[in-house]
């Protein structure tokens, strides 16, 4: 039985430039293992958004990845204020991002919708004051 | 295939390091050292597809490399590897941008083009000059000197580039208003290193491509279809499609045409070859009265401009574009696209060589020279004088789909693949993670994707290697302590 691949990110908190280095890096190894296009961009859309979230408002955090036969899970964790609304978070278009972030072209309100649309399973656990967890399921089956 | 010798591009270059450019070479013999082999004629006939898609532009001179790091540093795709004390091209991941070009101290890195000597292979030959070839000359105030110097080194015919230029960015611009179906942005097909690129590294952007031929390839059809109707007695092969090129990439594209069958070019020039020859009869020509110059020119401002970077998108005439050069800042590009972050644009325009074609390896001037001088000539030309029309949607359009390359995957089957990327990943974290070079892959993660390939070893790694010798040591001190039970006393 093969072992499953896991690859570890810490996400710096404080560091808009260095936001989607993590992604990157795991487009690099999805194309290694060859997986298509499409579930390649997939990926790079719901880890991207998942990244600029815990840089803008959680301080950073990690995120964990697991490759298996049949998918890709992602884990992101953070230890940032929590979101006490997640109904109110997931609806495209509401951001609590200050004026600092949205003028920087970040904070739109669509990160957690986009989360959503490019993933095929999502689960968001928050505690305000303690952190958010996401995770994700992409599945690799056959297109 | 993985770490093969370059053969064919060493092959080509063989004798040409000294000069086998025939013909006109005299004084740039030097200079134009690695013109070998031909990039039309045989090429498209013989070899085959896999020889033919292994093609690139560069080529290694052995007796000049050292076996240095420096060109694997900066290869883009980390497409170079040091072999037996030389540098070797893993052919399937070059794009052709010809960095290692430019970074190599000792020249051994040759772009491989045609010798000028090549015109004599025609009875009738036209010269293509691209944009850039304008930029390159100082207190030059008129570009139909270049072009009629062109024709007094021996061209019956000259067609511009810019020409084709102006033909594509019009029918750029009513597909955009017109197929609200093209993906956005639509990223330009005309830089070929660009092209192959998105092909090997970013296959998701494929469909972003604007599915137009580059202005070469419309050109040369186009300059061929005049020659045949003002000469319908010459036969295909007695016609020389030449093109005066800034880019060895060009080359490469030539001779493996992705988006069309074949291309019409059967030869081209590196601008610096043929620069001094035209600097002479520009002299000459430059002392006619201007009347008395014959005009050439029919491009105008738009198709000229092309030779710069943003000289693409200003022709689109729409403020919604964003135009990027330099291989890194375009790779940038790629990845901030592929992430759905730059959904708000219209148009891409992206050039392999900073400053865009006036950058390009073949040139002889500074490029920001070069482009300052484009700007200065174009100042009082008209904007465009060359229009689409509607029987040139064939020449223009994508012969075929631009397919993806997919040289990264680890192995064809997905379960190996996530093996081997297990290994990999287990190899990385022993590695000292320096990216020193001192194993001949740029980064120890390369290293690592070469052992799990099965092109080196973990032994590779000096700092291994070093890490072994010790164990070694200490293994030979324990024995050299040891004392076998008959002499050994009570302690």
């Amino acid at each position: 039985m093969q072992k499953n691949l896991r690859l570890h990110y810490d996400i710096s908190g404080d560091d808009y430039t260095r936001a989607g280095e993590a992604s990157a890096q795991l487009k690099q190894v999805l194309r290694q293992l060859g997986l298509s296009s499409s579930i390649i961009r997939k990926v790079a859309i719901a880890m991207y958004e998942g990244e600029i979230n815990m840089v803008i408002h959680a301080n950073g955090g990690t995120i964990d990845v697991e490759i298996d036969s049949a998918c890709i899970s992602l884990v992101l964790r953070d230890t940032g204020p929590g979101i006490s609304e997640i109904d109110l978070a997931m609806k495209e278009g509401y951001s609590t991002a200050s004026e600092n972030v949205r003028s920087m072209g970040f904070g739109a309100g669509m990160g957690l919708p986009n989360m959503r649309k490019h993933s095929d399973y999502m689960k968001l656990e928050s505690t305000p004051g303690v952190g958010t967890t996401v995770h994700m399921k992409i599945s690799i089956g056959e297109e | 295939m993985w770490n093969n010798e370059n053969s064919e591009n060493s092959g080509n270059s063989g004798n040409g390091a000294n000069g086998a450019s025939t013909g006109n070479s005299g004084a740039i013999g030097a200079e134009s050292a690695a013109s070998a082999g031909s990039t039309g004629g045989g090429a498209n006939g013989a070899g085959g597809e896999k020889a033919q898609s292994l093609f690139h532009s560069v080529t290694l001179d052995s007796e000049k490399c050292k076996g240095c790091i420096n060109c694997i540093k900066r290869c883009p795709t980390q497409a170079i590897r040091v072999r037996n004390g030389k540098a070797s091209i893993i052919n399937e991941r070059c794009i052709d941008c010809g960095e290692c070009i430019r970074v190599c101290q000792n020249r051994a890195k040759l772009p491989i083009y045609d010798a000028l000597g090549a015109l004599a292979r025609y009875k009738y030959t036209v010269a293509l000059p691209a944009p850039a070839l304008y930029g390159q000359f100082s207190h030059l105030d008129n570009i139909d000197i270049v072009l009629n110097a062109l024709k007094s080194f021996g061209f019956d015919d000259v067609y511009e580039v810019a020409k084709a230029a102006e033909i594509v960015s019009d029918y750029t611009r009513s597909l955009m208003e017109e197929d609200r179906t093209l993906p956005r942005p639509l990223i330009s097909s005309a830089c070929p290193a660009v092209v192959r690129l998105i092909r090997v590294r970013f296959p998701e952007l494929l469909a972003h491509l604007l599915p137009l031929n580059a202005p070469i390839e419309v050109a040369a059809k186009l300059a061929l279809a005049g020659a045949q109707a003002a000469h319908p007695d010459l036969a295909r092969r007695d016609i020389g499609i030449v093109f005066i090129s800034p880019c060895a990439a060009k080359v490469t594209a030539i001779r493996n045409p992705v988006s069309l069958e074949k291309s019409e070019v059967d030869a081209v020039f590196a601008i610096k070859d043929i620069y001094p020859h035209l600097l002479g009869k520009m002299k000459d020509i430059a002392q006619l009265d201007e009347e008395d110059i014959p005009e050439i020119l029919s491009a105008g401002r738009m198709g000229v401009s092309w030779c710069g970077s943003g000289g693409e998108t200003a022709a689109l005439l729409s403020e919604n574009n964003l135009a990027a050069d330099g291989i890194e800042n375009v790779i940038k590009v790629l990845e901030e696209l592929e992430d759905e972050r730059l959904g708000e644009l219209d148009f891409i325009e992206l050039n392999a060589c900073t400053a865009g074609c006036v950058g390009g390896v073949l040139t002889v001037e500074n490029p920001y020279v070069a482009h300052t001088r484009i700007k200065k000539l174009r100042k009082f030309m008209p904007i465009s004088l060359n229009h689409f029309t509607a029987e040139q949607r064939e020449t223009l359009l994508w012969g075929k789909p631009v397919k993806s390359d997919s040289v990264m995957k680890l192995a064809d089957d997905y379960a190996e693949a996530l093996g081997k990327m297990q290994r990999l990943k287990e190899i990385v974290d022993s590695l000292p993670g320096l990216d020193c070079g001192s194993c001949g892959a740029p980064t120890c993660e390369a290293l690592a994707e070469d052992v799990v390939r099965g092109a080196a070893k973990e032994s590779d790694c000096i700092f291994k290697l070093r890490d072994y010798v010790q164990n070694l040591v200490s293994d030979m001190n324990k024995l050299e302590g040891y004392i076998p039970p008959p002499f050994r006393m009570p302690e």
